[in-house]
């Protein structure tokens, strides 16, 4: 019945060789310099001439915040809305159009706090979206304000004695409320972002990646120990499907399960790496454990990569399959049918 | 057996009143049906509490459905009550002054025992204490009367209590001359799977009518000649139901999916059930997490192509107002429905009201002009549906429709119109072999083109913050956003010259204008008449376009001394024509939750003519 649809399919050339450069706008980008959305903008241009998608497929919607600028920045279609509603507004484009790629750009205030409902609930019908949450522990375009991942005591422009609040665990909120896939990552890792990013764009459905993205200007600094080439092996772990839970600065440190508490143990204690927890990105309640390892004890690293992915029917598909069943059991589309309902009379 | 008179009316109001669990919407509904289809024109008015299901035989638990029929001039479920069907005690409390003096009350004799009466907080029995003296009183039996009927059908007392309601619709149907076939097959299509339910109902509403024919009690049928309708095919429709066809209609029209993103609220949530049972139509919905999201959504499809609504009430318009404010930004078609309920805050949730006029017209930040349509009718509400589609894919704009509870339950015999008749939908689209410019506008329209994303060359970014004029760049140029604010009005206020003009009807001669917009529509039809029958002249006309105004309304205004405005509100319509056109006009304001009823807007205009009368 669409006349747009078919439009499409005419038009669409299903050119897929594309580089980066395709992807970049000639306007300029409008980030401080030294912002760290400049190393996640730079992935997905590069990441996107891999997908085997055609270009014109991609959409990028954005909130705002600094990070809202992100679906301005590549050259695809792209949204840039209102404060904490791209993800609201990309279900239903991706409900309307589920052979589009969207992508949803969105920052900690944007998506956990003013838009932290449709968050939640877009991981609970796991739509097919992959969000992209740049988590600056500030309200960086308001200049400085906390936000809900701002740490306990965090001395911000609204918070001169310190914030009170617990910040939200973003990847733990993911996970508890439904969303398929949960990655986290930072702006200085490349290659971590890359990995992430396809894995993304290859499941079906909702993909949460949470990005620790460095704002020079208001919170400069505040994920060094993650991110930093000093500190991130003592500070960070790398989990890979399958793999044991390693880390340490060579490499020598590891993580146990005691109980249901994770815990830190060194091969100079005699374990060795066949005894360290290994990795099962299928396994809901580990990612779970995994995702909250070091925000209650500072002991532990902080976890980085895809911390769950497992496949369940995307809202999306779910619709589509319903369509699809109706059809079939009630025929053809009869809109003058449905207008004269059951009870019609007629009068000559 | 006596001898049974007939007497003939030209139309009759029934209203059935009863408990929230007697099952009075249905018998209602069933009568609408069977007196629309057996050719009367016929309109109905649910009135239910907010309570869910108050507890039983309460004053507040009252429930009722009320039908005017008759063979020509229905155009409002009717001021006054001929026939009162109470089936308990309160419900006789609550509905009473609403019944005619002499008119006919049909009770349940059960629904007044002891416990009933100390609910309804009646000293003493209504029925023998000669307090209903002025009216004809059938006193039945009617849980004895279908207990005996069904007796040898093994059924619980609970289940057959239920039939109660079906039984005093045949005593009806008897009563009012219509036969028992239309709900009978209503009852073996609904209770095809549940033998025994079916069988009890049938039984029942049999007796019921047979009951009519032979208790000497009722001597008399009263008789309504049928209408003489236009030739063609009609149903029963609710407006809530009318607008959900009236966007299928207008995206089969213009070939484009149809997108529903809504959170429920009453009195708009049917039209979200409505549409979600589409589904083999290929309709998508989302039942959102808030009204924001309902919108956003709808926002999200609209960029992708899809025609796109959502559906509200003046609590769920009032968030939405944010991103009704994007769509105005982006230039993007949506259609945002507001079935209007009492307000302000949870208000009146269940009853009609008409005052979020200005809220649609103006409440939204900065200069964000937005076309305001108002359906008239149930029925209407289907082609104001689709009218509300086409402006908004034409002109690429966001569009508000006001219905109200009043116009989203009441139903109206509603002749089904021809797909192919319908005015044609324009669908804006860019040409993908030109280079695309996203705020580049039509001579004609000011409307820019959609370029939808999968079109290949046309990728460009939109979005809230202000874009310069025809490339869209983000611009903060202070000539650019004065020409685009500028420019944005242009185009709604251009829509005027693609609306009907106003047309005034009645006796145009008349120095006296009776204005009205949406649902007061039947009111005002119905007022006119018994104005005419007393010879009082006037002219009347009906607002359905109020952003932007017909052309022809300052016009129209200025040829009339007196402009009577009636609103279930305090006066927004008005408002806007004093602030827009100068002229001064008379209000009648009536925000009770309840429509207004012809008698009043009949009893107020004559008293305006006549004060100013006495003045010259
Ligand atoms: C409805 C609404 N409320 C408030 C704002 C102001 N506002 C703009 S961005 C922002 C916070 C952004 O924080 P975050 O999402 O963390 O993004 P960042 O700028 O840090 O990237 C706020 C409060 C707004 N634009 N709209
Ligand atoms: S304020 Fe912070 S987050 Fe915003 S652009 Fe500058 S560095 Fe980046």
């Amino acid at each position: 019945m669409t006349n747009i649809l078919e439009e499409i399919s005419k038009s669409c050339g299903c050119d897929t060789t594309y580089k980066p450069a395709d992807f970049k706008v000639e306007n300029d980008v409008r980030w401080c310099s030294g912002c760290g959305s400049y190393g996640i903008l730079s992935q997905v241009q590069k990441i996107l001439p891999e997908l085997g998608v055609p270009k014109e497929k991609f959409v990028f919607i954005s909130g705002i915040g600094c990070s809202g600028r992100f679906s301005y920045y590549v050259d695809t279609y792209g949204f840039h809305s209102i404060h904490g509603r791209p993800i609201a507004i990309a279900s239903g484009l991706k409900l309307a159009r589920p052979d589009l790629s969207v992508w949803v750009a969105t920052g900690d205030g944007d998506c956990m706090s003013i838009g932290g409902n449709h968050m939640i609930h877009a991981c609970r019908r796991n739509i097919n979206l992959n969000v992209l949450m740049f988590n600056n522990e500030v309200y960086s375009l308001t200049k400085g304000q906390y936000s809900p991942t701002s740490q306990q005591g965090q001395v911000t422009k609204s918070s001169p004695l310190g914030v009170l609040e617990e910040p939200f665990v973003p990847a733990g909120l993911a996970l508890g409320s439904g969303a398929t896939m949960v990655g986290r990552g930072f702006d200085r890792d490349a290659a971590g972002m890359k990995n992430m990013f396809k894995a993304a764009h290859d499941h079906q459905g909702l993909s949460f990646i949470e990005l620790y993205t460095n704002c020079v200007i208001f919170n400069d600094s505040a994920f060094d120990p993650f991110t930093s080439r000093q500190s991130r092996k003592e500070h960070t772990v790398n989990v890979e499907h399958g793999k044991p839970l390693v880390f340490g600065e060579n490499d020598d440190k590891g993580i146990i399960m005691d109980g249901f508490k994770p815990k830190v143990v060194s091969l100079a204690d005699g374990y060795s790496v066949s005894d360290f927890l290994v990795h099962d990105q299928h396994d809901v309640a580990l990612a779970y454990i995994i995702a909250q390892m070091s925000y209650h004890n500072p002991e532990l690293p902080r976890a980085m990569g895809i911390l769950q992915s497992i496949v369940k029917p995307s809202y999306d598909q779910l619709t589509e399959a319903q369509i699809a069943h109706e059809q079939e059991a009630k025929g053809k589309p009869d809109v003058q049918k449905l207008l004269r309902g059951k009870d019609s009379w007629v009068v000559e | 057996m006596m001898d049974k008179t007939q007497k003939y009316f030209d139309k009759l109001t029934i209203r059935f009143a009863g408990d929230s669990g007697d099952g009075m919407q249905l018998s209602g509904k069933l009568f609408a049906n069977a007196a629309a289809s057996s050719g009367k024109i016929a309109r109905t008015f649910p009135d239910f509490p907010s309570e869910i299901r108050a507890p039983e035989g309460t004053l507040y638990g009252v429930s009722a459905y009320q039908v005017n029929f008759g063979k020509e001039d229905v155009h409002t479920p009717g001021d006054e009550v001929d026939i009162l069907v109470a089936m308990n005690a309160s419900s006789l409390k609550t509905n009473l002054k609403l019944l005619k003096k002499g008119g006919i009350i049909i009770t349940d004799t059960e629904g007044f025992n002891r416990k009933n009466l100390r609910l309804s907080q009646y000293e003493e029995s209504p029925l023998e204490s000669g307090e209903l003296e002025e009216y004809n009183l059938l006193a039945l039996d009617v849980t004895k009367n279908i207990q005996q009927e069904l007796s040898n059908l093994g059924m619980s007392p609970k289940n057959i209590k239920k039939t109660r309601n079906i039984y005093v619709l045949g005593v009806v149907f008897w009563l009012t001359g219509h036969d028992i076939s239309s709900t009978a097959n209503w009852l073996k299509e609904k209770f095809g799977k549940k033998p025994e339910m079916l069988e009890a109902n049938l039984k029942v509403l049999d007796a019921g009518y047979l009951f009519g024919q032979r208790f000497e009690g009722l001597p008399e049928q009263f008789i309504i000649d049928d209408a003489s309708m236009q030739a063609g095919t009609y149903r029963n429709i609710t407006g809530n139901e009318a607008t959900a066809l009236g966007m299928v209609a207008a995206a089969e029209n213009a070939k484009l999916e149809l997108f529903l993103g809504s959170y429920p609220i009453t009195p708009a949530t049917e039209i979200l059930q409505f549409i979600s049972s589409y589904k083999s139509f290929g309709v998508r919905h989302l039942q959102a997490e808030d009204e924001i999201a309902g919108i956003c959504s709808a926002i999200g499809a609209s960029y992708g192509g899809s025609l796109a609504f959502t559906t509200t009430s003046g609590p769920g318009l009032a968030l939405k107002v944010e991103a009704s404010g994007l769509a105005v930004m982006t230039e993007l078609p949506l259609v945002i429905i507001n079935v209007q309920r009492g307000g302000p805050s949870t208000g009146l949730p269940t009853k009609p009201e008409q005052s979020d006029l200005l809220m649609s017209v103006w409440g939204r930040h900065g200069e964000s002009p937005m076309p305001v349509l108002a359906a008239a009718s149930p029925g209407d509400c289907f082609h104001m549906a689709y009218e509300a589609s086409r402006i908004a894919l034409k002109y690429m704009t966001p569009v508000i429709l006001l219905t109200d509870g009043y116009l989203a339950n009441s139903t109206e015999a509603w002749k089904v119109p021809d797909l192919n008749m319908l005015p044609k939908v324009e669908v804006q689209l860019a040409d993908p072999a030109e280079p695309y410019q996203p705020y580049k506008r039509d001579d004609d329209t000011l409307s820019r083109k959609w370029a939808v994303p999968g079109m290949k060359g046309l990728e460009h970014r939109i979005g809230g913050l202000e874009k310069a004029d025809i490339t869209g760049q983000v611009s903060h140029d202070p000539d650019n956003h004065q020409l685009m604010v500028d420019l944005r009005q242009q185009k709604v206020d251009g829509i005027a010259n693609d609306i009907p003009l106003l047309k005034v009807e009645g006796d145009t001669e008349s120095d006296c204008l009776i204005l009205g917009w949406g649902s007061t529509y039947g009111a005002i039809e119905s007022a006119y008449k018994i104005l005419n029958e007393k010879g009082v002249k006037v002219a009347k006309a009906q607002l359905k376009y109020i952003n932007p105004f017909p052309q022809n309304l300052g016009d129209v205004l200025k040829n009339y001394d007196k402009v009577i405005v009636p609103e279930m509100n305090k006066g927004q319509l008005a408002t806007m024509l004093r602030a827009k056109y100068l002229k001064e006009v008379i209000q009648v304001n009536k925000v009770k939750g309840i429509p207004f009823k012809a008698m009043e807007i009949a009893s107020e205009v004559e008293a305006i003519i006549q004060t100013e009368t006495e003045l010259v």
